[in-house]
């Protein structure tokens, strides 16, 4: 176990210093001179000279990407050309609300998904079945944008059931939250009842029917537990890429997240803050994956032993 | 894998024997009819031009005109017809989306192929680079790559009209070759890994291996025998990427870097109707609700053929 999980460690460092390199050579292959994003559009030849030295922007893109990972090294990820901040603190500020959306969503999410799931694949084909196919269908077509809007507008512009745009509060996260779950519900629900669907059909569910074992313990206890280890991954990978950012949601809802901060240094051609926002998000991916190898042997003892 | 006429006939049965599939290839069907007709609509005058400012298409304050005022879907901020663009939009989200989902479909397919089938080293190195991309955000691959391929990249310069999509009209060609290999090189990892996994399965079923004792060479057994058995695979996965990457150019458009602006484009099309939500809220609504319908359509067919051609899934 030990010696699988050290393993996959490795493998994910490699996976993380793949991912720097690629988007260094990505960010840095814009054309548009970073410089002008620097000074401004007004600045003289001599002020631009200047920056380009002060930031080595005229070095070969093979040696700068050399210094970045010296310096990431180092556990310094630089300054934003624009506003000079230094990145980790631009991304650790701006950490807790995305981590309180994400949160928020995920509990309504699977609070409403694994119900769902598990009540779909036991009347199978039923009319609720059916209904909820359609739904979560519907809910996996939506785009987040239009979506997060038009509640925006009904329920907290037309109805004032909600503040609209500004943030002092966890309780002005709820209808942010509420979007996103409304975006993931459909996936996860379809999810639990294709994995449910599996699993009820298998032999050691007879056997706890046979047993007498009632309905509940048989859905919940026996059948669940197993469904769920697809879900776990699947949930791993999705609540670490949204806390590396809620990139649509909290753009209308004017949340200061770090989807927000990764969409305007992306249009403001910030590369060190691109490059932080992006070796963030990877990290918490790897990272999750590595978290869901180690709850595996929790959810399926015959992992671990299988190791 | 032989395309004939017979291909055709059987994908026709497998959509029209689910009412899922055949409901979804149905509004799929329809927007393609009105996507390709609308030139000639507008020749014929039964629809507005979707470029053409419009003084008439504003009120006496110079507000957007809502649905009905000799407008159907109302007019947007610069009198221009809304259901004019919106079916012109369906031209570059269906084309974008299509031609991403087939870029995904060539890498993701290739990728998993090669990856399941030699196994060892090559398949180490494929599914680290995979993972590598599954990491990175799509957005900002999107706008690394739109400006390495652009209309004004400097490392490729392909003009649209040496292209074999040739035939579409000039305001529809601009950006529309970066926007979708943007979203066709961001869309192709979970392909990748999906069709590993099934190639891993075929591969050690006993035709594979009879055909391997005979002798087979590997791209007799590539063609023959494992393309053919991850297909139904692959044509789900497909329907399902297209909602996706029609819901991605949605987003780039959105954010300002998707198709470039004159072009009728749904995403483009809600940021600009926001700032008058409040009072012409049709602007924001009618393009959201032809995403929504397109993607749905999209994901109905894929779920529909699913439940039809893997039994395993849903029985």
């Amino acid at each position: 176990m030990l010696t699988r999980l050290l393993t996959r460690f490795w493998w994910s460092a490699v996976t993380l210093l793949g991912t720097a390199f690629l988007t260094f050579l990505l960010v840095n292959a814009v054309p548009g001179d970073v410089a002008r994003v620097i000074a401004g559009s007004k600045a003289s030849a001599e002020v631009l000279q200047e920056i380009h030295l002060k930031y080595h922007l005229d070095d070969p893109v093979l040696q700068r990407l050399g210094f970045y990972l010296i310096q990431l090294a180092h556990g310094d990820l630089g300054h934003s050309y624009v506003t000079d901040q230094s990145v980790a603190e631009a991304i650790l500020i701006r950490f807790p609300t995305t981590a309180a959306l994400t949160s928020l969503a995920v509990v309504m999410w699977v609070a409403l998904a694994v119900p769902l799931g598990v009540l779909t694949a036991r009347f199978r084909s039923s009319w609720f079945d059916r209904t909820t196919l359609v739904v979560a269908t519907v809910s996996l077509s939506l785009p987040a944008f239009w979506l997060a809007r038009i509640l925006q507008y009904c329920l907290a512009y037309k109805l004032g059931w909600f503040p609209v745009g500004f943030f002092r509060s966890f309780v002005d996260l709820l209808l942010p939250a509420a979007t996103l779950a409304i975006l993931m519900v459909g996936y996860y629900a379809r999810l639990v009842h294709t994995n449910m669907v599996e699993v009820l059909d298998s032999l050691y569910v007879r056997a706890a029917r046979a047993k007498g074992a009632s309905e509940t313990r048989v859905l919940f206890k026996h059948a669940l537990r197993n469904a769920l280890i697809p879900v776990v991954t699947m949930l791993g990978m999705d609540v670490a890429s949204l806390l590396g950012g809620v990139l649509f949601i909290e753009n209308v809802f004017a949340l200061p997240g770090i989807g927000n901060l990764a969409v305007q240094s992306v249009l403001n051609l910030d590369v060190p803050m691109i490059m932080g926002t992006v070796l963030f998000s990877a990290t918490l991916v790897v990272g999750a994956n590595w978290v869901v190898d180690l709850l595996y042997g929790w959810i399926d003892p015959r992992i671990k032993s299988a190791s | 894998m032989s395309l004939n006429f017979g291909f055709f006939k059987t994908s026709l049965r497998i959509i029209c024997a689910n009412r899922l599939a055949a409901t979804g290839a149905l509004i799929i069907l329809l927007f393609v009819l009105l996507a390709l007709a609308a030139p000639t609509m507008m020749r014929l005058h039964l629809l507005g031009d979707p470029n053409q400012l419009n003084l008439n298409g504003l009120d006496k304050d110079g507000m957007p005109r809502s649905p009905g005022h000799g407008y159907l879907l109302g007019s947007d901020n610069l009198g221009r017809d809304v259901l004019s663009r919106v079916i012109y939009g369906a031209r570059v989200s269906l084309l974008v989306g299509v031609a991403s989902m087939l870029t995904a479909t060539l890498i993701g397919v290739t990728v998993g192929l090669l990856s399941g089938l030699y196994g060892g080293k090559l398949d180490l190195a494929l599914m680290r680079f995979t993972e590598m991309n599954l990491t990175i955000p799509s957005i900002l691959l999107a706008m690394a790559f739109t400006s390495l391929i652009g209309d004004n990249g400097r490392i490729m310069h392909l003009h649209p009209a040496a292209l074999p999509w040739h035939f579409l009209d000039v305001t529809l060609k601009r950006g529309l070759l970066s926007v979708f290999l943007v979203i066709g090189f961001v869309s192709w990892p979970g392909m990748a890994r999906i069709v590993r996994a099934q190639v891993l399965g075929v591969k050690e079923r006993e035709f594979v291996l009879a055909a391997r004792a005979l002798g087979a060479s590997h791209w007799r057994l590539i063609w023959r025998h494992l393309l053919p058995n991850i297909l139904p695979t692959v044509i789900v996965l497909a329907a399902m990427t297209t909602a996706n990457t029609i819901l991605l150019e949605a987003g780039l458009g959105y954010l300002g870097i998707g198709v470039p602006p004159p072009a009728p484009d749904w995403g483009t099309m809600i940021t600009e109707g926001q700032p008058y939500f409040a009072t012409a809220p049709h602007l924001v609504i009618v393009p959201g609700v032809a995403i929504v319908l397109t993607v749905l359509a999209f994901n109905v067919l894929g779920q529909g053929l699913q439940e039809q051609m893997g039994p395993r899934q849903r029985p």
